[in-house]
């Protein structure tokens, strides 16, 4: 019998796919990660239409409604404005997840490249200057970083955006250095070297292509940690500022009230618990699924 | 030589993994006598350390065992309480383990490792100052020098072959009566290895204690044993005394394998067996050297052939001696 | 070891060098007159002017941070644009609480993980496994101001046995201060009922700070019990018949305790740093709360004398577990002495 040859160079791309599913989804943690992702998306991009009280995301007053405890008509009560807590939260998902997006928007290219950059020319002066920037971002728990940084600058969640980016990027590009620096001396990389390929062009194809799976998993479980330290930047003030729903501005703003009205900050407060949960397992489902270690 | 200290009987053993079940072994039988040196060998896969591993009960937690008995002295291990067990592996059976690297605990010393050993190895109470006596013997019956040293190094301060040494006295204190060596020294320079093997066989020869030594080093087995099993993905294929089965090997797997053996004389690469081990997972019906046996017949891919008695002391399974 | 440890401490001083620079110039290089956000919008234009001087914020920027350099070196900080005292002074006031709250929170931090992370690796895949499984996610993944606010309302609203804030209950007199740490004040004086009552107080910080710490140190401490179950030395040490628990607590448990000891550095800095935001929700008087205050007043000395005394401990922290690792794992010392 003759077996075709490719079965033996390429593995078929449609079969590795359905097999990481099979490994995924084998695992209930993973199904209920992804669930719960999915809960806090559609209910972030949809919530004009899915809010019970869509009114409630801004600065609307309804006093008679004020200060409500959690009912069927309002499930998880309302603040003292009278605007819906569940409203608020599906609101809030937008602003959190928003955050998440925009930092790795700006966090994961950065690094990555700086990371490769340093990994090609490892050993060099430039991997010197680039890994010992990122040594000193990561010379301190980041949250101090974060709290200090937006402390001097005005409070919102843009500046607390552009805070947590500024210290985000270095955990990419010590992630694309040790890969890219341990791929620097492989057959292929050294083979390109010798056609006279430019350094750019190794790196982005053929050390990029390498770092993907990896730095895609890691953004999956980034965005868990991104919303929990937004989340902690708005709960001291320091975020996004009432009347925006943010989730950490709601559990701070909430707990002033704390004993006789709790449901307006525990039910925030369990909201950002759920988002973060549901991020984490997606995340660790899919590097289970992938089997990446380097993370 | 008469009474059987260790009996397989129609060991089967399988490993539930991610893709299925793999049918490793399939239906051992196997005896050692009381003194006798026994040989084991078989291409790497072919189910030799989990036939051993089956025997001291240390497999691991994926492993199910659907059908067999091991008797040592008359009675099953497998049925043995794990107080019972425990027993056997401190005073009578115990294994020197394929790579003594990995055998060795990596954070602890060697003096900590083999004390243990010692310690456990006996219901008397020792006191500390016995037991590190006793540790500095084992190390010098093994011709280890400076064990005052040893005591203290930790396992990757030492030589490889230092390393097999440790591995074999550790072995040998709570092997009062079987010693299971699993191919010693195979990482070892060949030098090297053979000082081991003869170590272990002056050492089994002064106990008087049975072994059953596994290699593929084939010469190595030839001057050691008494007699050898012949094992091929799971089943014992043939058994004889040792220079019977050196001068006239009958079944055709023991043949092949014979014929990789790099000769001095002659030259050229030695003749590699065709194919290789079968999927454990589905294995052929029959004899399961059949694919591979340039002798098969049909009955081979039907029926799997019994180990039968062809003449004294001597075993096959195949069906070109029915 | 010696030199290993010199090397790393030099590196360090590098790293604490670069780190001063970059959050010096953060703090120089933000929108506005940082004498002005000091002082606030209220204040006279002289007054601006004079602090103006006082912080050299006329001089160019790296004369600044020499000027800044100099002085830190020699015990000098500056002084808290707030409190108007050296803010090395206050830290020498704060201080001794956060690390009495960080202590406590380790200690129950690694029996809990320990315990949890042992027992869930030994039984792999048992009820008591998958339980410790699901805490380990949510242990994880709930920040640390989120138990503190659940924690808040079930002790101090619903279920009412432990203090939620501050150090001591009302009528309690405060040990005379010689530590700082007010448990060991306490018990110094001989007043039992006050070390009680302290470590009570010190219950609920502690464990908010510490429950993320437990989940993903008992995590580690699993996965390398499940990888070192299936290791040859542990089918070795059964087939020489060594009694179960002997291989369990001496040659299963030690190995496997060395990735997760290799994290704990970064635990323990990270625990100080959750004491900024867990400190001050329970009115915990120190470190964390006074930095976290003082930030949030554009103190500008303090915020940076804060960042640079917890990039201190991280580095110290980081080079003492390095050396607890080197001491449990022979393999690195032997490559160490290698090198």
């Amino acid at each position: 019998m003759r077996i075709p040859i490719e079965k033996f160079i390429t593995p078929d791309r449609k079969d590795s796919i359905k097999r990481t599913w099979y490994k995924f989804s084998s695992n209930p943690l993973s199904i209920i990660g992804l669930i719960s992702v999915l809960i806090v998306t559609l209910s972030a991009i949809f919530a004009p239409v899915l809010a019970p009280y869509p009114e409630s995301w801004g600065r609307w007053v309804d006093f008679s409604q004020a200060c409500q405890p959690p009912s069927w008509k309002h499930p998880f009560g309302t603040d003292i404005y009278g605007r819906d807590i569940l409203s608020r939260i599906m609101f809030g998902f937008r602003y959190d997840l928003l955050m998440a997006i925009c930092i790795l928007a700006m966090v994961v290219p950065t690094g990555t490249f700086l990371g490769l950059i340093a990994g090609y020319y490892r050993g060099t002066w430039i991997d010197t200057v680039i890994m010992r920037i990122t040594d000193i971002f990561l010379a301190i728990p980041s949250i101090v970083l974060a709290l200090a940084i937006c402390a001097l600058l005005k409070p919102s969640l843009f500046n607390s955006m552009m805070a947590v980016s500024l210290l985000w990027w270095p955990w990419y590009s010590r992630l694309a250095y040790s890969i890219a620096s341990s791929l620097r001396n492989e057959y292929f990389v050294l083979a390109a070297e010798l056609i006279g390929a430019h350094p750019l062009y190794i790196i982005f194809s053929e050390i990029l292509p390498n770092c993907l799976a990896p730095i895609f998993t890691k953004m999956t479980l980034d965005v868990g940690w991104v919303i929990l330290i937004g989340a902690t930047l708005s709960f001291v003030g320091l975020g996004a500022q009432e009347p925006t729903p943010a989730l950490g501005t709601m559990v701070s703003v909430g707990a002033k009230y704390m004993p006789d009205y709790w449901w307006m900050t525990i039910f925030p407060a369990l909201a950002i618990a759920f988002t973060i949960l549901g991020f984490n397992l997606l995340g660790d489902g899919i590097r289970d699924a992938l089997a990446i270690e380097e993370i | 030589m008469s009474e059987n200290l260790l009996e397989v009987k129609d060991l089967y053993v399988n490993y539930k993994i991610y893709e299925g079940i793999l049918k490793v072994l399939n239906g051992v039988n196997l005896t050692v006598k009381k003194k006798e040196k026994v040989g084991l060998i078989g291409e790497s896969g072919c189910g030799k350390t989990t036939t051993m591993k089956a025997i001291m009960r240390i497999l691991p937690d994926n492993a199910l065992i659907p059908n067999g008995n091991i008797f040592y002295k008359g009675r099953d291990i497998l049925k043995m309480s794990d107080d019972e067990i425990q027993k056997i592996r401190r005073e009578n059976i115990s294994m020197i383990f394929q790579d003594p690297t990995a055998a060795l605990n990596p954070v602890l010393t060697v003096g900590a490792q083999l004390m243990d050993v010692i310690k456990y190895s006996t219901d008397e109470e020792l006191t500390k100052r016995e037991i590190r006596e006793l540790a500095i013997k084992a190390l010098k019956d093994v011709a280890l020098p400076d064990p005052e040293r040893i005591l203290k190094n930790y396992p990757i301060m030492l030589s490889g072959g230092m390393r097999q040494r440790i591995c074999i006295a550790m072995a040998l204190i709570s092997a009062k009566e079987l010693l299971i060596a699993d191919e010693p020294g195979t990482n070892l320079d060949v030098t090297i290895q053979d000082q081991i093997l003869r170590l272990i066989g002056r050492l089994v020869e002064e106990r008087g204690i049975s072994v059953i030594l596994i290699s593929h080093a084939l010469g190595a087995v030839k001057g050691l044993v008494d007699k050898v099993y012949v094992m091929y993905a799971g089943d014992i294929v043939e058994m004889a005394p040792t220079e019977k089965l050196f001068s006239d090997p009958i079944h055709p797997y023991t043949q092949a394998l014979f014929k990789t053996v790099p000769k001095l004389t002659g030259g050229g690469i030695p003749e590699a067996i065709k194919g290789r081990i079968p999927d454990y997972i589905n294995p052929p019906k029959g004899c399961r050297f059949a694919p591979r046996c340039i002798h098969a017949m049909p009955i081979c891919m039907k029926e799997k052939p019994p180990l039968k008695n062809i003449e004294d002391e001597r075993e096959v399974a195949c069906f070109l001696y029915e | 070891m010696v030199s290993y440890v010199a090397k790393r401490l030099f590196y360090s001083i590098f790293v604490l060098i670069g780190l001063s620079i970059l959050i010096f110039t953060l703090t120089r290089i933000i929108p506005g007159d940082p004498a002005r956000l000091a002082l606030g919008p209220l204040a006279p234009e002289w007054a601006v002017e004079r602090l103006r001087e006082k912080l050299h914020l006329n001089d160019p920027l790296p004369v600044q941070y020499i000027i800044w350099l100099k002085n830190a070196i020699q015990g000098d900080l500056g002084e808290s644009l707030v409190s108007k005292r050296p803010v090395v002074k206050d830290f020498l006031t704060y201080f001794p609480a956060t690390l009495e709250l960080v202590i406590f929170s380790t200690i129950i931090a690694t029996i809990l993980a320990i315990l949890i992370g042992a027992v869930a690796g030994r039984y792999a895949n048992s009820w008591f496994d998958n339980l410790a499984r699901i805490f380990t996610y949510i242990g994880i993944s709930v920040p640390g101001f989120v138990w503190a606010i659940l924690l808040l309302f079930l002790f101090g609203y619903i279920w009412k046995v432990l203090p939620t804030m501050g150090q001591l209950s009302p009528g309690l007199p405060r040990p005379p201060v010689r530590t700082g740490m007010m448990s060991i004040d306490a018990l110094l004086v001989g007043r039992w009922d006050v070390f009680i009552d302290h470590l009570k107080h010190m219950i609920l910080p502690a464990l908010c700070l510490s429950i993320g710490r437990i989940a993903q140190e008992s995590r580690i401490l699993r996965a390398g019990i499940i990888e070192n179950l299936k290791k040859d030395y542990i089918a070795a040490a059964i087939s020489y018949g060594i009694p179960e628990r002997r291989i369990m607590l001496s040659y299963l448990l030690k190995p496997s305790m060395i990735p997760m000891v290799a994290v704990m550095g970064m635990d323990i800095a990270g625990s100080m740093g959750g004491s900024y935001i867990i400190e001050t929700i329970f009115n915990w008087p120190g470190f964390g709360r006074y930095s976290l205050w003082a930030m949030l007043n554009k103190d500008l000395n303090a915020t940076i004398a804060s960042v640079m005394l917890m990039g201190m401990f991280f580095a110290i922290f980081n080079i003492i577990v390095d050396v607890i690792v080197a001491y449990l794992d022979p393999r690195i010392r032997v490559m160490e002495r290698a090198t």
